[in-house]
C-alpha cells in the first residue's frame, strides 16, 4: 500500500460523519463518568472507584432492564428506561460506600476507591453467574435505539453526528452543559469548589463540608452509573464481566485533562473518542490501530507537561477533613 | 462576674450595656484544659482585648463563642439571652464573627465570591448573583472605610486586603459582634495602622470587639478593656487606662518579666564569619545582594536591620548553602565555605534558626524525637549499624526538652501540636546543642510572646558570652536594638549603614531602613 493511497483512506475517514457519530457514541461513557469524577474531586475527594462504579452501573442496567422485561412484565421500549434507573440508583448506592469510607471514615481515599473497584469486578462478576447461570454475560437484554430528532437529524453531515443517537447519548451533552453551570453559575457549585479548595473556610461560614462531599461523591455514583448503562444498554445489550475495560481510569484522566470542569472533562473525552473511533476505522489500512490509539494518551502527556498550562487540581483534593 | 462594675461608664463601651457573656466557660482536650472557668464580658461598642501567651486559651474561648467548639461547661448570653451555639452558622445568626489568625479565604476565588460563600445570593433562577454580590460588597466597604477590589482574586490580594475582606465577610453576614484573633499578626507596621484606624471606625458604627493579641503595645494602644487570660484561666480584666505594660506583662506571664534584657560589656574575640563582597539573585533573578562585605567575631552579635524584602532571606539562605550565591566569598574561620553544602557548612559550624520556622526549622508531622534529630542524622553519636540509634535520640530529645522548657505532653507528639513558642525553643534547642561556632538568627521571635521572646533572647545572649557569634537579622528594629553589638541596615541588598550597638540612634537607623540616607547624602 503506498503512501498515496493511505493519505486518501485517511482523506476519506476524516470526511465521512459517522466517524464522528462513533466519536460522539464512544466518548459518551467516558464524558459521564469524568465529568462525575470532575463534581467529586472538585468537593475534594479524589475518585479513582469509577471504574468499578461504571461497572456497577453497567452490570445494574442490565439486570433491571432483563428483570422489567422478564419479570415484571414492562414493555421492550420501557424497561430499558427501568433499566437506567437501576442502574443510577445503584451507582449512587455503591458511591455512598465511597462516601462512608472517604468522608467519614477519613481514610485514605486512593485505597478506598481501588477496594472498591475490586469489589465490583468480584461482586458483578459473582451476580452475574449466579442469577444467570453462566459465566462471563448476561443474556440479552431489551436496550435502547437510536431516536433520530425530527428534521434536526436530516441536515447534511451534523445531522447524522449529533442528532441520531441513543438517548444517554443526548443526556451527556446535556449533563456537560448544565454540570457546567451549576458547578461554576449557582450557590452549590460555588459551596462544593469551596469545600474542595480549603474546607475549614468553608465550614467556618456554615457550609457542612460532609454534606457537601457525600453530594460531589453521589453525584460521580449517579453519573457513574448512568455511564455504565450506557455500555450494557446502548454500547451493547448485556452485561459481560469486566465490560468497562478501564474506561473509568480514562475517563479520571479526561477529568484531569479536562482541569476538572464538566465541559472541559466532555471535551477531552471526545478526543479520547475520536482516537477510538479512528482506531475502529482504520483497521483497513495497514498501520498498527496500535498507533492511533496511542495518539491522544501522548498528546495527553504533552499538554498536561506545559503546552496547555498547568492543570491545577483543587487544593484539599485528598484530604480527609476532620472539624478539630 | 469580674470585679470591673465600680469603674465609671466610658467612651468605649457602657458598663451596663453588655452584649456578650460568658459565665463559667471550661473546654478540655484529651489531657489538656483548654479553658478552666472563663469570665468574660463584652460591653456594646467598646474593644475588649484579650492578652496572654502563646497556647493560654484565648483563642479556645473565643472558638467556643463561635460555635467551633462545644463548651464542656458555662453559659453564653448574648443580648441578655442564655444561647447555645452549636455551629458557625449559629454564631453567625446570633451576629457574631470571627476573624481568624490564618485567614479563612480561598486563595482561588475572588473576594466577592469569598465574602458571599454559605449566604449567596440568588438570582430569581436560582444562580448565583454576582453583580447583587458585588453591589452588597462595595456598598459595606465604602460604610466601613475598608478598600477591597471585589474581584481580584485572594491570592493576588495582599495581606491587608486579605484582612479587610475577612472583616468584610463577618460584616456581610450581620456581625454586630466581631472577635479579631491577633489581627496583627500577618501585617506590615503601616497596615496595623490602618487596621486600628478601621477598628475604630468599627466600634463608632456600633461593633463590639474581642481583639485577641499576646503584644502588649496593641493592647494599650487600641483597647477599652483588658483580659489577661494564663494558662486558660481568666486572671484578671482591666480598664486599660488604669494599667501598664509591666503589670499586664506580669500578670500575662505568671512572673516578673524583663521587657529588654540587659548585656554585659562585651569582648570580641577573632573573626568568625568573613562575608567578602558577596551577591546573590532573587528566585526570580535579580540582583538580591549586592556586593555586601562584613564580618562576625566570636562573641559579637551583630544584627542586620531592615524592612522585609530587602536581601535578608537571600542572605540567610546563601550563607547556609540553601541557595547558591553569584559572587564573592564567605569564610568561617577564615575557611572558604561559600562552596560547600549545607551539610558540610552543618560540620563546620552553622546554625541556623530560619526565619520561617514551621517551614524550614520543623517537620510538623514529625514527632520531636524525629525534629530533633533534623540535621544530625549523619552523624556517628545518632547512628548505629544499619540504622538510627533511637534510644540515645530519645534521651537526646527529652534532655532538649529540659533544658529548654519546652512544655510538651511527651516527645512523641507531632511539632505541630506546639505552641509557636515551644517550636521555636525546639528549634533552639535542636542548633544550640550541636555546638554552633555562628548562629544565624532569622525573626527568631517571629510571633512569639513576651515570655517566650526573653526566653530566646536570654539564650542568644548566653551564646554570646559563650564566644559563639551570632548574625542577628530580624525585622524588629526594638529586638535588633536591644541585641546586637553592632547594626548593619540592609536596604535594597547593600549595606546602607553601620553602626555601633551603643551609640545606635533610631532615627539614623530607620531612616536608612527606608533609603532615606542615601536620598539625602
Amino acid at each position: 500500500m503506498d503512501l498515496g493511497h493511505v493519505f486518501q483512506v485517511v482523506l476519506d475517514i476524516l470526511r465521512d460523519p459517522s466517524t464522528y457519530q462513533a466519536m460522539l457514541r464512544i466518548s459518551t461513557p467516558l464524558a459521564l463518568a469524568a465529568i462525575g469524577g470532575a463534581f467529586c474531586e472538585r468537593t475534594g475527594v479524589v475518585n479513582i472507584a469509577l471504574e468499578g462504579i461504571m461497572l456497577v452501573g453497567a452490570f445494574s442496567g442490565a439486570l433491571f432492564s432483563y428483570y422489567a422485561l422478564n419479570s415484571w412484565g414492562l414493555s421492550e421500549s420501557v424497561a430499558p428506561w427501568i433499566g437506567v434507573l437501576g442502574a443510577v440508583t445503584m451507582g449512587m448506592l455503591f458511591s455512598a460506600l465511597h462516601g462512608v469510607g472517604s468522608v467519614h471514615l477519613r481514610a485514605d481515599q486512593v485505597v478506598v476507591g481501588a477496594a472498591l473497584n475490586i469489589f465490583a469486578l468480584g461482586a458483578t462478576g459473582f451476580l452475574t453467574q449466579a442469577l444467570f447461570g453462566v459465566a462471563g454475560a448476561t443474556p440479552r437484554v431489551a436496550s435502547f435505539d437510536p431516536i433520530p430528532i425530527p428534521l434536526l437529524s436530516k441536515i447534511p453531515f451534523l445531522g447524522p453526528v449529533l442528532f441520531d443517537h441513543t438517548p444517554i447519548v443526548y443526556m451527556a451533552i446535556v449533563i456537560a452543559i448544565g454540570g457546567q453551570y451549576v458547578l461554576f453559575r449557582t450557590p452549590i457549585g460555588l459551596r462544593m469548589r469551596a469545600v474542595g479548595e480549603h474546607p475549614k473556610a468553608a465550614d467556618t461560614v456554615g457550609v457542612s463540608v460532609y454534606r457537601i462531599r457525600y453530594l460531589g461523591v453521589l453525584i460521580s455514583g449517579a453519573l457513574g452509573g448512568l455511564a455504565g448503562a450506557n455500555l450494557s444498554l446502548e454500547s451493547v445489550s448485556q452485561f459481560s464481566e469486566n465490560m468497562t475495560r478501564g474506561r473509568g481510569f480514562i475517563a479520571l484522566a479526561a477529568n484531569i485533562f479536562g482541569k476538572w470542569t464538566p465541559l472541559g472533562s466532555w471535551l477531552s473525552s471526545l478526543l479520547f473518542g475520536f482516537a477510538e473511533s479512528l482506531k475502529l476505522r482504520t483497521q483497513v489500512i495497514d498501520l498498527p490501530p496500535e498507533f492511533i490509539l496511542m495518539l491522544p494518551y501522548v498528546l495527553t502527556i504533552v499538554v498536561l507537561a506545559g503546552a496547555m498550562g498547568r492543570a491545577v487540581p483543587p487544593n484539599a483534593i485528598g484530604k480527609p477533613y476532620s472539624k478539630q | 462576674m469580674q470585679a470591673i462594675s465600680e469603674s465609671p461608664p466610658r467612651v468605649g463601651g457602657d458598663a451596663g450595656d453588655i452584649v456578650v457573656r460568658l459565665t463559667e466557660i471550661s473546654k478540655f482536650f484529651p489531657g489538656v484544659v483548654a479553658n478552666d472557668r472563663v469570665n468574660l464580658d463584652l460591653r456594646r461598642g467598646e474593644i475588649h482585648a484579650l492578652l496572654g501567651e502563646n497556647g493560654a486559651g484565648k483563642t479556645t474561648v473565643m472558638n467556643v463563642l463561635y460555635g467551633l467548639y462545644g463548651p464542656d461547661g458555662g453559659v453564653i448570653e448574648v443580648e441578655g439571652h442564655s444561647v447555645r451555639i452549636k455551629s458557625p452558622n449559629a454564631a453567625l445568626a446570633l451576629g457574631i464573627g470571627m476573624v481568624h489568625q490564618h485567614f479563612m479565604l480561598i486563595p482561588r476565588f475572588t473576594i466577592v465570591e469569598n465574602v458571599v460563600l454559605g449566604h449567596e445570593p440568588r438570582t430569581r433562577f436560582g444562580a448565583l448573583d454576582l453583580f447583587e454580590a458585588r453591589r452588597k460588597l462595595v456598598e459595606l466597604s465604602e460604610r466601613f472605610g475598608l478598600a477591597v477590589d471585589p474581584d481580584r482574586r485572594v491570592e493576588d490580594a495582599s495581606v491587608g486586603m486579605q484582612q479587610r475582606a475577612e472583616i468584610l465577610k463577618a460584616l456581610y453576614l450581620g456581625a454586630k459582634v466581631l472577635i479579631l484573633d491577633e489581627p496583627t499578626a500577618a501585617l506590615a507596621p503601616q497596615e496595623v495602622d490602618d487596621l486600628f484606624a478601621t477598628i475604630r471606625s468599627l466600634t463608632d458604627g456600633g461593633l463590639s470587639i474581642f481583639f485577641i493579641t499576646h503584644k502588649l503595645e496593641e493592647v494599650i494602644e487600641i483597647s477599652d478593656r483588658v483580659s489577661v487570660i494564663r494558662a486558660g484561666r481568666v486572671v484578671e480584666t482591666f480598664d486599660t487606662a488604669r494599667t501598664t505594660k509591666e503589670e499586664l506583662a506580669h500578670r500575662m506571664v505568671g512572673r516578673e518579666v524583663v521587657l529588654r534584657v540587659e548585656k554585659t560589656a562585651h569582648t570580641v574575640g577573632e573573626p568568625v564569619l568573613e562575608v567578602e563582597n558577596l551577591s546573590a539573585t532573587d528566585h526570580r533573578g535579580l540582583t538580591a545582594i549586592d556586593g555586601i562585605s562584613f564580618t562576625v567575631g566570636a562573641g559579637e552579635i551583630v544584627g542586620i536591620a531592615g524592612v522585609d524584602g530587602n536581601g535578608q532571606r537571600e542572605l540567610e539562605e546563601v550563607i547556609f548553602g540553601l541557595q547558591k550565591h553569584t559572587g564573592g566569598r564567605i569564610l568561617l574561620l577564615g575557611e572558604d565555605v561559600s562552596r560547600l553544602d549545607v551539610r558540610k557548612r552543618i560540620d563546620r559550624g552553622i546554625g541556623l534558626i530560619p526565619q520561617d520556622r514551621q517551614r524550614r526549622g520543623l517537620v510538623l508531622d514529625f514527632d520531636l524525637v524525629e525534629n530533633v534529630l533534623l540535621g544530625n542524622q549523619w552523624r556517628a553519636l545518632y547512628s548505629r549499624p544499619l540504622g538510627i540509634d533511637y534510644s540515645y535520640l530519645r534521651e537526646q530529645a527529652g534532655e532538649a526538652v529540659e533544658e529548654f522548657d519546652i512544655k510538651t505532653p511527651s516527645v512523641e507528639v507531632d511539632a505541630s501540636t506546639l505552641s509557636g513558642g515551644n517550636q521555636q525553643k525546639l528549634i533552639l534547642a535542636r542548633e544550640i546543642r550541636r555546638g554552633p561556632k555562628l548562629l544565624l538568627a532569622a525573626q527568631p521571635t517571629r510571633g512569639l510572646d513576651v515570655g517566650a521572646i526573653e526566653f530566646v533572647h536570654r539564650q542568644l545572649l548566653e551564646l554570646r558570652e559563650h564566644g559563639v557569634a551570632i548574625l542577628l537579622i530580624s525585622y524588629e528594629l526594638e529586638e535588633v536594638l536591644s541585641l546586637a553589638d553592632r547594626i548593619l541596615v540592609l536596604y535594597e541588598g547593600a549595606i546602607a549603614l553601620e553602626v555601633s550597638g551603643d551609640d545606635a540612634v533610631r532615627e539614623e537607623i530607620g531612616l536608612a531602613m527606608t533609603g532615606g540616607s542615601r536620598r539625602n547624602g
